[in-house]
Formats: C-alpha cells, sequence, structure tokens
C-alpha cells in the first residue's frame, strides 16, 4: 500500500530534480573542495555556486553571510552558543526565546541559563501568535539576543518576525529566527525582515537530510563552535559537503519557482481537510485558525482520544500523521507548544498535526475524509469516559 | 519506538471491549490530565472465578493492548490469582514493551486489582490489594515510573 504522506513538516522526500544534481558530487566530482587540483577546485566552485544561490534566494547582501551546516539543530545551537559566547564570554546576558520554539532552541537555551546566562522563555498568545508587545515587555538593558521562530512547526502560526525584530534591535538586542519551517513556503527576505541569524533545514524542502544553513549578516559578532581547517569563512570548519549544498540551493530554488501557487493550492487542500473533519465528527476543533497561519499545516484537537491511538490506526490505513499526545512522546508530557497556548493537558493528547506537501494530491485528502472518522469513532466507543467527558449528541 | 507484533494484534483486534451492566466487580483508573484511562468489569462464576470480563480504554496503542491482555490472562482466574498478575507478566504476554511504556501495564493490572477491591467491599470482605494511587483520578501516574508496590516477582 502506498503511503499517504501528511507529515511534511518532519521530513520530505528528495525531490528527483534535487536528486539529479546531487548525484555526480559523490562518485564523479567527489574532490575535497579545499584541495588545489582541478577536482577540489570543481568541488569548491560548486559549494560556491549553491552558496550564491542560497544567499540570493533569501536576498542576503552578500553570500558570505550563508553558512552551511549539518542541518537545522546545528544552526539553531550555533546562533545560540555563536553569539552569546561572544558578545558575554562570562555569562550574565539576557537571552529571549519563544515557549514553543523546536527543542533545538529551547535545549541550548536550558543549557546557556545553567552557565550564568539569563533567560526568559515568552508564551505565546492562544491564537499561537508572539505578541510583539510581550517581546517589548520582556526585553532588559542586558538582553543581547532574541529567538523567536519564524512559524510555528507544530499548530503552523506566523510570527510577526519583522516587528519582534526591529524591537529587538531598538534596546540593542540581535534577533535570531528559525526559520525552518517557512524559508521556501512563504516569502523570506533576510533584508525586509532585518534578522541577524536565520536558520534553513534542507530536509524540510525536498532537499537532502543532513544538511542546513545560518544566515549571519556581517559584522554579527559571533564565535565559532565547530574549529578545524577553518571552512565556511572560519564560521564552521569541516570539509564542505558538496552534494548538500548543491542539493539544498537546487531544493530552495525549486520551493521559489512556484511558491505562490503552492500556497494556493495546498491552503485550498488544507482547508478541505479542515472543514471535512469538523463536519464529521463531533467534539472537534482546530487549534487555532488565527492568520497569519502556513498554508500546509492542519492542526486538530479531537477530543476524548488519544493521539498516538489514532495515528497508529491511520498508519494501518498507509496515513502519515504526527500527534502531540504526551504517549507519543519519549517523555510522556504533551505538546509543549500546546501547553504554551493553554490548550488543557487532556485536550492535547487528541492533538492531530496534518502537513501537506508538493505531492499532495486531492485525492490523497478524499482518503483520508472517509478513513479518518470511522477512526475517532471507533476509538471513542473504545473509551469509559467519552460519553461522560462530552455528552452525546 | 517500536511494538511488538503482538502488542499490535492487541491494539488492532482488542479482546473484550466493553462494559458489563451491573458487574459483579467495577474498577476504572487513570485520569484525562495524563491521557490514559482504563475501565475494567466482570462477572464471576458460582465458583468464583472471573467468567466475564470486558475493559474500555482511552490510551495509546500499549494502553489499548494491555489491557484486552490483561482481560484474556485474568479469565477463569480467581480473585487471588487475578489480583497478582504482575505488569511484568502482562508485558511478557504481549512479547514485550518499549521501557517508556512500561506503566500502561501497571494501569492494566491496577484496573483490575481495583475492580477486584470492588467485588469484595460489596461483599464486606477484605480488599486484596493496598491503595491504588491510579483510581485517584487526581493521581499523576508519571510521576511515579518505579512504583512497584503491587509487584510480584
Amino acid at each position: 500500500m502506498d503511503t499517504v504522506y501528511f507529515d511534511c513538516a518532519a521530513t520530505t522526500p528528495v525531490d528527483a530534480r534535487v536528486l539529479e544534481v546531487m548525484l555526480p558530487f559523490f562518485s564523479e566530482r567527489y574532490g575535497n573542495a579545499n584541495s588545489l587540483y582541478a577536482l577540489g577546485r570543481d568541488a569548491y566552485r560548486a559549494v560556491e555556486e549553491a552558496r550564491e544561490s542560497v544567499a540570493k534566494s533569501i536576498n542576503a547582501a552578500s553570500p558570505d553571510e550563508v553558512i552551511f551546516t549539518s542541518g537545522g539543530t546545528e544552526s539553531d545551537n550555533t546562533a545560540l552558543f555563536g553569539v552569546l559566547t561572544k558578545v558575554a564570554p562570562d555569562g550574565g546576558a539576557h537571552l529571549i526565546v519563544s515557549a514553543f520554539e523546536h527543542h533545538a532552541i529551547l535545549e541550548p537555551a536550558h543549557w546557556l541559563e545553567k552557565q550564568g546566562y539569563e533567560v526568559t522563555v515568552l508564551k505565546p498568545r492562544k491564537s499561537g501568535h508572539i505578541d510583539p508587545n510581550d517581546l517589548r515587555a520582556a526585553i532588559q538593558p542586558n538582553t543581547k539576543l532574541v529567538s523567536i521562530m519564524h512559524a510555528n512547526n507544530e499548530i503552523g502560526t506566523i510570527n510577526p518576525v519583522k516587528e519582534l525584530a526591529a524591537i529587538a534591535h531598538e534596546s540593542g538586542a540581535l534577533f535570531h529566527t528559525d526559520a525552518a519551517q517557512t524559508l521556501g513556503k512563504i516569502p523570506f527576505d533576510v533584508q525586509e525582515l532585518g534578522v541577524d541569524l536565520a536558520s534553513a533545514s534542507s530536509h524540510k524542502i525536498y532537499g537532502p537530510k543532513g544538511f542546513g544553513a545560518l544566515y549571519i549578516k556581517k559584522r554579527t559578532p559571533f564565535n565559532a563552535y565547530q574549529r578545524g581547517g577553518g571552512q565556511e569563512f572560519k564560521k564552521r570548519s569541516g570539509t564542505q559537503n558538496t552534494p548538500g549544498s548543491a542539493g539544498f540551493a537546487k531544493a530552495l530554488e525549486l520551493m521559489l519557482e512556484d511558491q505562490a501557487a503552492e500556497a494556493v493550492r495546498l491552503t485550498g487542500l488544507r482547508d478541505k481537510l479542515i472543514n471535512g473533519v469538523l463536519s464529521a465528527l463531533e467534539n472537534t476543533q482546530v487549534t487555532t485558525d488565527v492568520e497569519p497561519r502556513l498554508p500546509h499545516i492542519a492542526h486538530l484537537l479531537i477530543n476524548g482520544v488519544e493521539g498516538e491511538a489514532m495515528l497508529l490506526q491511520l498508519d494501518n490505513k498507509g496515513i502519515a500523521v504526527s500527534t502531540g499526545s504526551a504517549c507519543s512522546s519519549g517523555s510522556l508530557e504533551p505538546s509543549h507548544v500546546l501547553l504554551s497556548v493553554g490548550c488543557r493537558p487532556e485536550i492535547a493528547h487528541g492533538s492531530l498535526r496534518v502537513s501537506l506537501g508538493r505531492f499532495t494530491t486531492e485525492a490523497n485528502i478524499d482518503y483520508f475524509l472517509e478513513v479518518f472518522p470511522p477512526i475517532v469513532e471507533r476509538l471513542r466507543s473504545m473509551s469509559p469516559v467519552y460519553q461522560k467527558m462530552f455528552g452525546s449528541k | 519506538m517500536l511494538y511488538s507484533d503482538k502488542v499490535m494484534d492487541h491494539f488492532n483486534n482488542p479482546r473484550n471491549v466493553g462494559v458489563i451492566e451491573n458487574a459483579d466487580g467495577v474498577g476504572e483508573v487513570g485520569n484525562p490530565v495524563c491521557g490514559d484511562i482504563m475501565k475494567i468489569t466482570f462477572n464471576l462464576d458460582d465458583s468464583e472465578h472471573i467468567d466475564d470480563i470486558k475493559f474500555q480504554t482511552l490510551g495509546c496503542g500499549a494502553a489499548i493492548a494491555t489491557s484486552s491482555i490483561v482481560t484474556e490472562m485474568a479469565k477463569g482466574m480467581t480473585l487471588e490469582e487475578a489480583a497478582h498478575i504482575s505488569k511484568k507478566q502482562v508485558a511478557d504476554e504481549l512479547g514485550g514493551l518499549p521501557p517508556a511504556k512500561m506503566h500502561c501495564s501497571v494501569l492494566a493490572t491496577d484496573g483490575l486489582k481495583v475492580a477486584i477491591d470492588d467485588y469484595l467491599k460489596k461483599h464486606g470482605r477484605e480488599p486484596l490489594s493496598g491503595e491504588i494511587k491510579s483510581a485517584d483520578p487526581n493521581f499523576d501516574p508519571h510521576g511515579d515510573e518505579d512504583d512497584d508496590e503491587h509487584e510480584e516477582a
């Protein structure tokens, strides 16, 4: 049975056109980009061409503001450690992150707090957005860095990054955004947004896993973490990932080709799915429908049903989705994202994230709408408390 | 995290789903905050062996599978025997559970114990198990992973 893949926010397949661009670099153009002979110079050129392409795609002022990394997580860690250890080597500086960041921001922030930095974790509003006034209120004289994700990977809401960056700058703080979920999907122009740093992830946009980028505006104070041969302008040493660079650049180029049209198409499919679920099943809600949100993420709360059970039942039908239930996480806590927007734990357990993409068809949506309601009804009939908690209709 | 084939079988084809009206023994454990709730009902035959037993569960794959298997295991047992089914036995019957899911097997055996003690208390007899924390709707089982007071080797 072919998978109906509705988890694009988790990862995406590598597009055939991206793979085609990458393949020569494995066995033919395999040189080390630092080597002086032709094979090496060729690899070097390929990496720099990729860099130019990515820089142009995000409207960076110059290509050397883009460094390549092993992925979004490395970019996030590097942004936080790189800046704070440079501007405040002995601790004491203040960092603000949002409460619904990916763990790749929250964990470094948590560790930095233990090392003697002050950290404020800023809660979003119930709509799922960070309110600029709340950021302004949180800023202190010693705030050096603010990191707020461009869009949230679970609930799909888009934060007002341009406004937030301006507020940070008013007080002399730098601004980083995790753009893993927005790059390529919605307009992303680093100069327009005014960010100092931004993280990107290749495997979210039909590029290879294990590859990402970090935009660092010129003159941003920064300590390299990964030191060695001095690659990436001494900001991130390591032999360059030639196929990864070429693949990522191509992936981003493809995203931009039909970005606007895809956004319209995916929004239509997303809304068809949401409306279909809401009309077929009682006691279901969209977690948030407050704009702006990403075109491809539908996040639902299915009351009285547990998320992992739904996920496994859908898996039986060949449908891949994700959930924020406690049982589905290693920590046995429901999703921190849902809790941060005020979702009660007993409701968060019934969460379902459907994230669509390039290869999603309307037939996929129709199939989901056919098989999902009976799954929910069956699980609700097995529950000892559904009637008690949600009443019968 | 990988579930065994047997866990998946009991999740996909759970045995004994339902509720017995006016059952001899009724036990409900877990709470909605935690996301796992199990209700076990059973009837006894004339020789006080478990004759009919059913479950209802709100919970993950392991929660449903452990409820299903515990009802299968308890069928035909005396109250003593059923009250002593251990979480390890439940997990072993299922071909093992991921470590993070072992607490689900505790919930299953707790549900059974509460149902058994419900029957005993209704008939003026001494309960077989001590206080079962997960029967308290305000209790959070995840705060107490190594609660083995009812564990039998």
